[in-house]
Parts: structure tokens; C-alpha cells; sequence
């Protein structure tokens, strides 16, 4: 097992490298001098004070060795620091990373939560309504656009009935710790953000328990005489859900790109919406820092992910 | 097959068809019984058939464009007097409707284009790895591994805040970043394929390694690359969208289903119409889509059919 975990976790190199050359890559892609980007609007600058510049940011050095500083300094937990704000990216993120945890927390227990019993008994119901109706749901969790949905559901839940807020992580002036107030702030956005998720677990559960309850190991534990209640939780369920683990990887990668999504329409002070308003601004370092902090808890998350699975399916070689 | 083909006329048991006909055929002859599936494609004809036809549409039917203002006529309500009204008006005045039929124009052009392009890169890169596998695949399995691991909206920012988008640029950077599931699917399939008899008896008799990929192993992978098309358009559409919602995308003045919600949270009280038509559009053409990909599955899947 340390093996396994010390491999996977030598694996995550290269792909972090990967990530950093593309996205260096393409910031340096872009086209006009980012110097002049970064004193637009600055009239009584001289081609001296330019050149000082671009010495003071290493622009003047050749690519490669950009490159080279740019990781090192990340390594050291220096992403530059942001044009807005005058502080340090890295600072700025972490500042804004709980609360897309918590949003991202509670939209994965959402879609375990209503997914994999939705999937079961739509599986044990073959053929019936309770079936066609989660198949149906299985597609349409996944057309509908998060943002308009949300959309909607701010007109209806927050304009119309006024039962939740819009906005924000907590009501202004109320207590941190109120956690009623909290709840309601985070219901809307965390629904939404889990909503393709609740219809892949659904899917794949469905698949999964109509595999497993035809194999034999499931006609034995009838043959036994065992209550049909005993076969299909103790017996079939475990062995449905290994791919619960599996399908974790497209929706850790939805939940970090939807998260973004969700946090603009909801005002939701997150990573995402840092990210997004540093894109606006042309903060390129922030925007930098954003989409390497984004991968980097990606990466994170698929080797949990992974290290989940070998720990659930003993089939795995370790 | 022309032969095969003729077969639909005369009453034969399914049992018999499945022995002679092609899979093109049985494709065809179970598709046409699924009528969720048929609905979904004849829904999205017309939506793509009113999207080609807007010009016609809004100087025939509606005697407007889509950026005409009438300042007189804001957050007009849903009338059909006059018709360009039906679905009200925004901000500025402006025909809903006729705005939706252009925006179904632009999503849908980056939708096949991009999907087109896709498709093309992930066949020929999971071909590629599939059949050489070593270093090739390793080094394409590598890529697939980075890219996957950026998550997708966050790359699409970095991208657009460095070019001004538009829907060729946007078509050009989605045509070149969502091939990855494609080229997976395609891999795995070659990998299994190649270590079939008919591979080796292709390659016993001297076929070169371009035309045991074209000939051979391509006509056995293609099938469920349309499944893979239909599902693909759908995420691109909705990817599109929600850039352009962002405001990253496509670009007002031209409509887009995504830029026309833009500034939706600001009018919600006022014209709730201005929010729920855009997206019940993406909703609707991506549903379709999604719907036609899972049904042409079960349609060309000789394992379900087995069942």
C-alpha cells in the first residue's frame, strides 16, 4: 500500500509540470507587451521607465528562464502578486478557499446523498415509473445550464417567495458562527452546483446494481433463503458502489469548473469568483495563480480519489 | 447493402433481420421504434432549421433585426400584436424572439464546428495511441492526463482574457481542448481491436499500418463516435453558453443564448420572460442532443441489443 501511494503521489509530478508549462505557456502567448498592459493609462511614462519595468518583472530574460523562475518561485509559495490588490496571489486564494470547500463539501454530499438511492431503486424498480422518471432526470441533470437554473431559482426562491437569500455567504452584520443563517445563504448554490452530479450517481448506479444483481454471487445469497432486503444492501450494494469511487473523477473536475459558475450567479465569495474577477481586471498574475491553484486542488483530489479506490476495491494491485 | 436494405419490406422476424442485415440497418430499424429518440431529433431539425432560417424569419415574419431598438417598447411583456413581441422585449427594445433564432445560429455553428474538430483530433490521436502504444501513447495519455487536470472553465478564462473573443476564436479554442474524451474512448476500443485475428490477418497479408487503421479498425470504432458527436455538440453548446454568460464569449451586439442571459439578474424582477427563454433553448437543444446520443447508443450497442 505505501508503494501504491508513494507512486501515485510521484505520478502527480509530471502532470503539475504539465499544467505549469501550459499555463505559462499561454499567458506568454498573448499578444502586446504585458508592461504596457500594466501601466495602460499611464501618459507621462518614458521608454527608460519601460525598459526598467520589464527588467524589474525579468521580462527582458529569455523565456525558459521565466519559466524556470515562475515555478521556483511557486514551489517556494510565491504566485506573484496580484495587480488589484497589491498582495501576494497565494494569500488571496487561500483567503477565498473555504468557502468554496464548504460549497463543494456540501454539493458532493448532496449528490452522493440523493444520487446513489435515486440510482438503487430506480434499479430494483426496472421498468417501472420510479425507473423512467430517475433515466429521464439522469439526462436532464445534465442539460440544464447551471447558471440558468440558478438563475431561476433566485427569481423563485429569493424575488418571488422571499424563503432564501440570493446572495453571500451569511446576512451582513450577523454573527459568523450563526449557522442557520449560513445554511439558508448556501442551500440555493450548493443545490445547484450538485445537480449534474445527483444525475451521473444516478446513472451509474442504476448500471451498476442491474450488473450486480445479475451476477451469481446474488442469485446464491437467494438461493441461501436471505431476506431480499439482506441481498440487495449487504450483498449487491457493496460491490455497486466501487464505481462510485471511479465516477469520482469527471465529477471532482465538474465540481471545481461548476463551482465558478455557481459562485458568479450567487455572489459566492469562492476561488472561482476571485479567479473570474481577476480575468476581468487583466490581473495576470492573479489569473495565473487562480488556474494553477484551481489544478493544483484538482490533481489533489484525483489522487484521493485514487488512493480511495485501492483502500475500496482489493482488486487493485498496490 | 442496397441488398440488405430491401430486406425492410418483406416481413421477416427480427431474429432472421439480425442475421442478415447490416448494423446500419438494425441501427435504424430500432431507432425508428424509439420514439423519445426520433422526437428528440425531429425537435432539434426544427430548432436548427428555424436558426438557419432566421434572416427569412425576422424580415418576413417579425419586420425587425435583431439589434433594432425601440426605446418605447423596453421590457415589452409577451404579445402577439405585434408578432416580433411574442416573447417580449428586452432592455433596449429589442425582439426576443428574433434574438434566439440568430443565437441559435451562433451556438450551434460553434457546437457542430468545434464538435467536427474534436472529433477529428480524438479519432486521430486515439488511433494513434491505441494502435502504436509505447512511447506514443504514453506521451498522448500524458496530455490527456494535464489537460483533464485543468479544469476546463479555468483554462477557457485564461484563454479568453488573453484574446478577444469571438465565435470563430471560441470555435477554434473549444475545437482544440475537448478532444480528450474522445481520444480516450478511441484508444481503448483500437487497444482491444488490434489484438483481434482479422488485425492479424490484415497484417499477415502485408496491409500497411495507414490502411489497417482506415480500413480495418476506423469502420469498427466509427459507430459509436456518433454517439460520442451528439453528446460532445451537447457539452460544447453548454460550455459556449456559459462563457458567453460570463461575458467571455461571444460578444454582444451579436446574440448568443449564454450573452443574452448576461445581464438577466438585473431585469429578473422586472421581465422573468428575458431569463427563462435563452436558457430553456440551451436547455432544450443540448436535452435533445444528449437524448439522440443515449438513443443511438442503445441502437448500435450489440451488447444491449443482446439483453
Amino acid at each position: 500500500m505505501r508503494k501504491y501511494i508513494i507512486r501515485r503521489v510521484l505520478y502527480a509530478i509530471p502532470t503539475l509540470l504539465g499544467i505549469s508549462v501550459i499555463v505559462f505557456a499561454i499567458s506568454r502567448l498573448a499578444p502586446g507587451d504585458p508592461v504596457r498592459l500594466y501601466t495602460f493609462g499611464a501618459t507621462n511614462i518614458t521608454e527608460e521607465d519601460i525598459a526598467a519595468l520589464r527588467h524589474f518583472y525579468g521580462l527582458d530574460q529569455p523565456l525558459p528562464i521565466q519559466y524556470v523562475t515562475w515555478l521556483m518561485n511557486m514551489l517556494r509559495g510565491d504566485f506573484g502578486k496580484s495587480l488589484q490588490y497589491n498582495q501576494p496571489a497565494f494569500a488571496l486564494l487561500m483567503e477565498r478557499l473555504p468557502a468554496t470547500l464548504q460549497l463543494a463539501v456540501l454539493a458532493l454530499v448532496l449528490q452522493v446523498g440523493i444520487g446513489v438511492p435515486l440510482g438503487v431503486i430506480a434499479a430494483l424498480n426496472r421498468g417501472g415509473w420510479v425507473d423512467n422518471a430517475v433515466r429521464f432526470f439522469g439526462v436532464v441533470g445534465h442539460a440544464i445550464p447551471q447558471f440558468w437554473i440558478g438563475l431561476l431559482l433566485i427569481v423563485l426562491f429569493a424575488v418571488n417567495l422571499h424563503w432564501l437569500p440570493s446572495q453571500g455567504l451569511l446576512t451582513i452584520g450577523k454573527d459568523v458562527w450563526d449557522i442557520p443563517d449560513r445554511l439558508k445563504h448556501i442551500l440555493l448554490p450548493a443545490f445547484v452546483l450538485a445537480l449534474a452530479g445527483v444525475a451521473n450517481y444516478s446513472r451509474y448506479l442504476r448500471t451498476e446494481t442491474l450488473d450486480v444483481i445479475a451476477q451469481d454471487y446474488v442469485r446464491t445469497a437467494r438461493a441461501k433463503g436471505l431476506r431480499e432486503r439482506t441481498v440487495v444492501y449487504v450483498h449487491a450494494l457493496r460491490n455497486a458502489l466501487i464505481p462510485v469511487v471511479t465516477a469520482l473523477g469527471g465529477i471532482l473536475a465538474a465540481l471545481v469548473s461548476g463551482a465558478l459558475i455557481v459562485e458568479q450567479v450567487f455572489t459566492w465569495p469562492g476561488v472561482g469568483q476571485l479567479t473570474y474577477a481577476a480575468v476581468r481586471g487583466k490581473d495576470y498574475p492573479l489569473i495565473m495563480a487562480g488556474v494553477m491553484f484551481a489544478s493544483t486542488m484538482l490533481v489533489i483530489s484525483y489522487l484521493l480519489r485514487d488512493l480511495a479506490y485501492a483502500r475500496v476495491d482489493p482488486r487493485i494491485k498496490v | 447493402m442496397a441488398t440488405v436494405a430491401r430486406a425492410d419490406v418483406v416481413p421477416a422476424t427480427v431474429a432472421s433481420r439480425r442475421a442478415s442485415a447490416g448494423l446500419w440497418t438494425n441501427a435504424w430499424y430500432s431507432l425508428r421504434r424509439d420514439r423519445l429518440t426520433m422526437g428528440a431529433a425531429a425537435l432539434l431539425l426544427l430548432l436548427a432549421a428555424s436558426a438557419i432560417a432566421a434572416p427569412l424569419f425576422a424580415q418576413y415574419v417579425f419586420h425587425t433585426s435583431f439589434e433594432e431598438q425601440d426605446l418605447l417598447h423596453i421590457y415589452a411583456k409577451p404579445t402577439f400584436d405585434p408578432p416580433a413581441y411574442m416573447l417580449g422585449a428586452d432592455e433596449i427594445g429589442r425582439s426576443q424572439v428574433v434574438r434566439l433564432l440568430y443565437g441559435g445560429q451562433v451556438s450551434l455553428f460553434i457546437g457542430f464546428v468545434a464538435a467536427l474538430m474534436n472529433l477529428t483530433l480524438g479519432v486521430g490521436l486515439g488511433l494513434l495511441a491505441g494502435y502504436m502504444r509505447g512511447a506514443v501513447d504514453d506521451l498522448i495519455t500524458w496530455f490527456i492526463t494535464t489537460l483533464n487536470s485543468i479544469p476546463i472553465i479555468f483554462l477557457l478564462l485564461l484563454i479568453t482574457s488573453l484574446f478577444q473573443p469571438g465565435a470563430l476564436t471560441l470555435t477554434l479554442i473549444i475545437g482544440v481542448l475537448f478532444w480528450t474524451g474522445v481520444t480516450n474512448f478511441v484508444r481503448g476500443q483500437t487497444f482491444a481491436l488490434r489484438e483481434r485475428e482479422f488485425i492479424t490477418a490484415a497484417r499477415t497479408i502485408g496491409a500497411a499500418t495507414p490502411r489497417i487503421l482506415m480500413r480495418h479498425i476506423l469502420p469498427n470504432v466509427l459507430p459509436l463516435i456518433f454517439v460520442l458527436a451528439a453528446i460532445d455538440i451537447g457539452s460544447i453548446i453548454l460550455a459556449e453558453s456559459a462563457l458567453s454568460y460570463l461575458g467571455l464569449g461571444v460578444l454582444p451586439p451579436t446574440p448568443s443564448w449564454g450573452n443574452m442571459l448576461s445581464n438577466a439578474q438585473s431585469y429578473a424582477t422586472r421581465a422573468p420572460w428575458l431569463v427563462v427563454a435563452p436558457g430553456a433553448m440551451i436547455f432544450l437543444t443540448v436535452l435533445c442532443l444528449y437524448l439522440i446520443g443515449d438513443g443511438l447508443r442503445d441502437a448500435l450497442d450489440p451488447r444491449l441489443k443482446a439483453s
